[in-house]
């Protein structure tokens, strides 16, 4: 990968730092005086999700990271990987628990995700903004409550349980905001 | 859709004209002549912090006008001033943009201190401080950092500046550096002019040295900040020829320890100044910081109309 020096660090470029891929989220030229410039750099680590601050020379440089985001089809999860597909290759990479992280429980099979690669190896997974999944479990339904006020729990085929108004039911498919968690409303046949 | 409007209100361009007014009305009346310099010119700075925009077949962008107004002083112009536009590479961020305007004037027999109080009458009605400061470089140092910039070693001064956050490897002038730009200078009065004078001898640049009270070379060199911003930096101006030619040499080896292009020194200053350059004070003020006290703007991109990633 090529090396990017302080003078390239736009948000969004991935960099190398103490071994990991990281996106520069801000970066703050300072000088003092005539003196020696620096900048002060806010990262995101990618492998973590925790934003580091570091402070650089001007014109120090970083190696850059060789991330992607790539959309790719989620095929299944054999409990320990999940499986997911390259739309026009086909082919076919496993993500281990850490890359897939809370996105687990809105994967639904042939559903399209975006992945984000580094060194063609799954490093973060994220569901589709919006999800419809349809409800496994939740209590019956009151007669005559259309409001939606306060809500029920109920939990979807994929584990995740969120919060929908009391006439839902069992057996309906509910559309949810991945982002939120929240329900948006039911899908009708 | 191309974003061709300019990033700011049409107030910050008259807010702009009329601090152009100020400063040409400011020198008519004390009779400083306006003169132009190019912006445009073979040569570059040796200085190890300035990295100059290269033209290809013509030389260097300016980083400064000074060269060509000492030049002029030496040819006998007398008192002189000028606003430019300059240039300096890779200097982009909240407070710099790689193309500013600069005014930078030179009073032939004046003192540094002479000129510190006309920087104080050009800059008091424009950004109505409630006093102004005056601090030895290495006091105001002290007294926020706890060290002394000249003689505490450079262990002591790395562990106060890695406190702060600084990268590792600093060299003892750079940890100073440091130190000041994250340490003293946040740490200023806003609503005063701050007057800071005897800068270390390592960062004279092109002014004079002495000797303190104890005897460590100091730069006769001030700075000015106001509302948090380091707006003016004054010398008075080295006339010696053959000191300035050593200390572009230096800077020259310190480039290349640093892995920087080598620039060399400009022989028709040099000439200059064998010749002889009045006994002169000399000052730059960054026009665009001054927008930004004088407004409260925390973004030198709110000021410009077009900041480099616009234009």
């Amino acid at each position: 990968m090529a090396n990017y020096s302080t003078n390239d660090f736009k948000p969004g470029l991935k960099v190398m730092l103490d071994g990991d891929p990281c996106a520069i989220l801000e970066n703050e030229y300072v000088k003092p005086g005539k003196g020696q410039a620096f900048n002060r750099v806010r990262l995101r680590n990618l492998k973590n999700g925790k934003v580091w601050e570091r402070t650089f020379r001007s014109g120090d440089s970083l190696e850059g990271a060789d991330v992607v985001d790539q959309e790719m089809q989620f095929l299944y999860s054999d409990g320990e990987f999940w499986h997911f597909m390259h739309p026009t290759s086909f082919e076919q990479l496993a993500a281990g628990e850490a890359a897939v992280a809370d996105a687990a429980k809105w994967l639904k099979e042939e559903d399209s995700c975006q992945v984000t690669l580094w060194n063609g190896v799954p490093l973060m997974v994220y569901p589709p903004n919006f999800v419809e999944l349809e409800i496994i479990e939740t209590d019956p339904g009151v007669k005559g409550d259309t409001a939606g006020s306060g809500g029920k729990p109920a939990k979807l085929t994929t584990g995740a349980v969120v919060r929908v108004p009391l006439f839902v039911q069992t057996g309906e498919i509910v559309k949810v905001d991945t982002r939120s968690g929240e329900y948006v409303g039911r899908i009708k046949d | 859709m191309t974003d061709w409007r300019p990033a700011t209100a049409r107030e910050a361009l008259a807010a702009r004209a009329s601090l152009l007014a100020h400063i040409r009305a400011f020198f008519a009346q004390r009779d400083v002549l306006e003169v132009e310099t190019p912006c445009l010119a073979r040569h570059g700075v040796t200085d190890l912090h300035i990295q100059c925009i290269e033209v290809p077949g013509y030389g260097f962008l300016q980083s400064s006008p000074e060269y060509h107004m000492k030049r002029l002083l030496a040819a006998g112009s007398g008192a002189i001033w000028q606003i430019s536009k300059v240039f300096r590479h890779g200097e982009a961020g909240r407070r710099h943009n790689p193309e500013f305007s600069l005014l930078e004037w030179y009073r032939p027999g004046f003192s540094l201190d002479e000129l510190i109080d006309e920087c104080v009458a050009l800059l008091s009605p424009l950004l109505k401080p409630e006093t102004v400061i005056r601090h030895q470089f290495r006091d105001v140092f002290r007294q926020h950092t706890g060290l002394d910039p000249l003689t505490a070693s450079a262990s002591e001064l790395a562990l106060r500046a890695q406190q702060n956050g600084a990268p590792g490897d600093l060299d003892k002038p750079a940890l100073v550096d440091w130190l000041m730009a994250t340490v003293v200078e946040p740490a200023l009065p806003k609503d005063a002019l701050v007057v800071v004078d005897d800068f270390p001898g390592w960062a004279a640049a092109l002014a004079c040295k002495r000797q303190d009270h104890d005897g460590e070379w100091v730069a006769q060199r001030f700075e000015i900040y106001c509302g948090g911003y380091e707006l003016a930096n004054g010398y008075h101006e080295l006339t010696d020829a053959t000191e300035q030619a050593a200390r572009f040499q230096r800077d020259r080896e310190l480039r290349q320890q640093h892995g920087l292009r080598d620039m060399s020194a400009d022989p028709q200053l040099l000439a200059a100044l064998e010749h002889g350059l009045p006994d002169c004070s000399g000052v730059a003020i960054g026009l665009d910081r001054v927008l930004m006290a004088q407004r409260g703007v925390g973004d030198i991109r709110d000021l410009l109309a077009f900041p480099v990633d616009r234009a």
